[in-house]
């Protein structure tokens, strides 16, 4: 049975107001690659110090994010080409390899020209691609680096080692040193306490946002609207901009929760999403849940940069160790499969969902490789119904639409069915 | 093919059919029949790159080579866990603990090699719950000491958790005696690789990598014997030298290529002088030190005393310099990149490699491989062309 289409794009007042921020972000970046007006710290959007680098007033430049947007103006295919002819291969993560073709190309896209890196600061955060992607960068532009090294979540205590806390906050205390050297002036210790308490009271509304999601119907789908909120998160954490941001959001979010305003006419299915989003074609993968009704009431992709829902915050009175905290524990790259299954598990229960879908991406083996053994583990295990489907997050050649609709829409057709016989 | 070769010839070809055997040996019955002997004993299997074997063995257990299928298994339920996408070892090695072919082991450890690998680690830990199963993490940060400091903490964390399952705790000097065992090991895989250079027609780079194989299937102290045995005898084999290019080979370093494919590139008319195959197995380039703290020993020397790993992001150097350096030290005519299907480490190495060796003007070959492969015939026309090319220039 096919349902009629649904619109399913978010029109909030806050998704003009994140245009415009993120537009003044990309300003600030194209004047950096021009007049240099500001120094360029490259990082990865996993748990990072962006703090850090706000307190020294340099400028954080995230190739996730230009990678993401080159894919979303469908800009991508032909960096990903240029790459493979120098010498990478069709199996190599797609987003590093759109970075390294636009790095070759001058560094212009259709959003900003990127700074040249004045320092790299490779924050490796469980994923291995972080650390080869910078490595590559590094011989491309020269730039100084300094790999900032998080040893992996993977205590069964619900905390980290102290040995891995001691170890972070000893690496941050050297980045310190790096980046006072970098701008000539000593770390203005208070500045930081307050840039890290603005990130705690932002991820403090982030996570009442997402909580909103537990209403019936979802406020928001906290897959495809939580994107627009995370470019925010990263790009301006830490900022007044940004948590001006997270407030505006935070009234939007919870007076149409207040008027039991959903994203689709209808809410028939509430689902979990695991998997970060085939950006080449977000509106039609979008659409494919949609006429279903299906509004995803969690995921996973949103907690990549955080996890702040089960209550984390940066501490103003610990800053280092919060950073460090924030960057072991209580993001989703560096904490292993089984709390990811934990995580999505506390998801269906806590926010009341009917299935989990699984997008695995090809690119992003962190996120996928094993995803079988996840829905092993949801539909034999815990009797989830569960959906796996393949695709790629940046490259557009593995976005085979015919085949994603078939298989999405045979999953939703026998949840209907099931709920039909149940209500006979 | 049957001779009757001199004494010496014959012991040789015996040892390396017998370490073929064993590397091919998907049940494990050479580890399984010491056990038996040793009933007092516990395995514990180590997935590659490198492990810090020493503190298993100063544990009083087994250290394996758990490395995957190759081609002896089919790979039947793993399909389903891992997708079509992830390299064959991650799959292979699953099998393997899906099968049974694992359960005679206490455990496994895994390390921050790459991204499945991680997610491998938790997939055991949830599918085999009587399995001890660690993850170590390596520090990426070289620049600074802190990484090693760190280290030594994360040894001393599996060697907590190692004891635990062993019931023995090892003093420094049980540790100490478990590293000098293992200095002798590498030492004489160094002096195979160094007869490997000099005298290439001596022991063919397939015979090196059974042996090396076969090593991490059975108790250290009977692979040192077997190595010493093969050292006394290798300088007196009447083998010819052949006409044949001189190539270093890069890139397999984690699954382990089939011993078909090696074989096919030196028929194809290669001298493989050095590789990265077992890299984990020979880590350091000279003997790990002695002394009153062994763990910071071992920590120390993974970072300073270490042949080039594509896990391993020293941003010391750039990427291509050892590769370059190895080249021109072993007067190699070419470079073979050979990595594996969907080893992003390797795969990613391959984009710096290509232009570092254009630039250096040393030829190279790039192939991808499989450990479930068994046809060769692409990749023996490819070598042949190239060893055509380079002989014929």
């Amino acid at each position: 049975m096919t349902q009629p289409a649904a619109k399913s794009d978010y029109q909030g007042r806050i998704h003009n107001l994140q245009k415009d921020m993120i537009g003044r972000y990309y300003s600030r970046l194209t004047a950096a690659a021009e007049n240099k007006s500001e120094k360029a710290i490259y990082m990865l959007v996993s748990g990072n110090p962006v703090e850090l680098i706000e307190a020294f007033d340099m400028i954080p430049v995230y190739p996730e994010v230009n990678a993401l947007q080159l894919a979303v103006k469908k800009q991508s295919l032909p960096l990903i080409l240029a790459a493979e002819e120098m010498g990478y291969s069709t199996d190599n993560c797609a987003y590093v390899k759109a970075d390294v073709g636009m790095y070759f190309a001058g560094r212009k896209t259709p959003f900003a020209t990127i700074p040249e890196p004045d320092l790299i600061l490779c924050n490796y955060v469980g994923c291995n691609v972080y650390l080869q992607w910078f490595e590559h960068l590094r011989e491309y532009s020269n730039a100084p680096i300094y790999n900032l090294d998080v040893p992996f979540f993977r205590s069964n205590s619900g905390e980290p080692f102290a040995d891995d806390v001691q170890y972070v906050v000893k690496q941050l205390e050297e980045v310190i040193e790096v980046l006072e050297r970098m701008s000539g002036k000593k770390l203005d210790y208070k500045k930081l306490q307050r840039i890290v308490a603005l990130s705690g009271e932002t991820g403090a509304l982030w996570s009442e946002i997402k909580k909103l999601a537990q209403n019936r119907p979802s406020p928001f789908d906290a897959y495809f609207d939580s994107v627009m909120m995370m470019a925010p998160l990263y790009c301006l954490r830490g900022t007044e901009d940004g948590l001006w941001f997270f407030q505006e959001a935070y009234k939007e979010m919870k007076k149409r929760a207040d008027s039991q305003e959903g994203p689709l006419p209808e809410e028939k299915f509430r689902v979990v999403m695991e998997g970060p989003p085939p950006w080449p074609y977000l509106r039609q993968f979008r659409d494919m849940f949609s006429r279903w009704g299906a509004v995803a009431v969690a995921s996973t992709y949103s907690t990549v940069g955080g996890i702040w829902e089960f209550g984390f915050r940066h501490d103003p009175n610990r800053p280092l160790e919060s950073i460090a905290r924030h960057m072991l524990q209580w993001n989703l790259t560096n904490t292993n499969f089984l709390e990811r299954y934990r995580q999505i598990k506390e998801y269906v229960s806590a926010w009341k969902a009917d299935a989990l879908v699984i997008h695995s991406v090809k690119s992003c083996r962190l996120f996928s490789a094993g995803q079988g053994d996840m829905r092993e583990y949801f539909t034999k295990e815990l009797n989830i119904p569960t959906l796996l489907i393949e695709s790629d997050i940046e490259d557009p050649r593995y976005f085979s639409e015919a085949q994603l609709r078939n298989r999405v829409d045979a999953f939703f057709e026998s949840l209907e069915h099931q709920r039909m016989m149940v209500h006979k | 093919m049957a001779t009757t070769p001199v004494q010496g010839i014959s012991q040789l070809d015996s040892v390396f059919a017998s370490c073929r055997e064993i590397a091919q040996d998907m049940d494990f019955s050479t580890a399984k029949q010491w056990l038996k002997e040793n009933p007092q004993k516990k395995a514990i299997g180590c997935f590659p790159v490198y492990c810090p074997v020493e503190l298993i063995h100063a544990s009083g257990m087994l250290p394996l080579g758990i490395i995957g299928g190759g081609n002896e298994i089919e790979v039947t339920y793993a399909d389903s866990r891992f997708q079509s996408f992830v390299c064959s070892i991650v799959k292979s090695t699953l099998e393997l603990g899906l099968t049974n072919r694992l359960s005679f082991l206490e455990g496994m450890v895994f390390h921050s090699i790459c991204d499945p690998a991680r997610n491998l680690s938790s997939v055991f830990q949830r599918n085999f719950p009587g399995l001890f199963v660690e993850y170590v993490h390596f520090p990426q940060n070289f620049a600074s000491p802190l990484g090693r400091q760190y280290l030594a903490k994360e040894y001393q964390r599996l060697l907590n958790g190692l004891q635990q399952r062993s019931g023995h705790a090892p003093t420094a000097d049980d540790l100490n005696r478990s590293i000098d065992l293992y200095n002798r090991i590498r030492a004489s895989l160094r002096e195979i690789y160094r007869i490997r250079t000099d005298s290439p027609h001596l022991i063919s780079a397939a015979e090196s990598f059974v042996l090396t194989r076969a090593g991490t299937l059975m108790a250290p102290e009977n692979f040192l014997k077997m190595l010493q045995g093969v050292l006394s005898e290798l300088p007196g084999r009447p083998t010819r030298p052949k006409d044949r290019i001189r190539v270093v080979l890069e890139g397999s370093f984690c699954e382990l290529p089939p011993l078909g494919l090696i074989e096919t590139l030196e028929q194809a008319g290669c001298y493989i002088l050095d590789d990265d195959f077992l890299r984990g197995w020979r880590w350091f380039t000279e003997d790990v030190p002695l002394q009153e703290d062994p763990l910071a020993a071992l920590a120390e020397s993974y970072s300073e005393r270490a042949y080039y790993s594509g896990t391993k992001h020293d941003t010391r150097e750039r990427k291509a310099e050892h590769l370059i350096r190895l080249a021109r030290e072993k007067k190699a005519d070419a470079v073979v990149i050979q990595a594996a299907k969907f080893c992003e480490p390797a795969l990613f190495d391959y984009a710096l490699y290509r232009k570092a060796l254009e630039d250096a003007k040393i030829p190279h070959l790039q192939l991808e491989f499989e450990e479930k492969t068994w046809s060769f015939d692409r990749a023996r026309s490819e070598a042949e062309t190239f060893v055509e090319s380079l002989l014929f220039d």
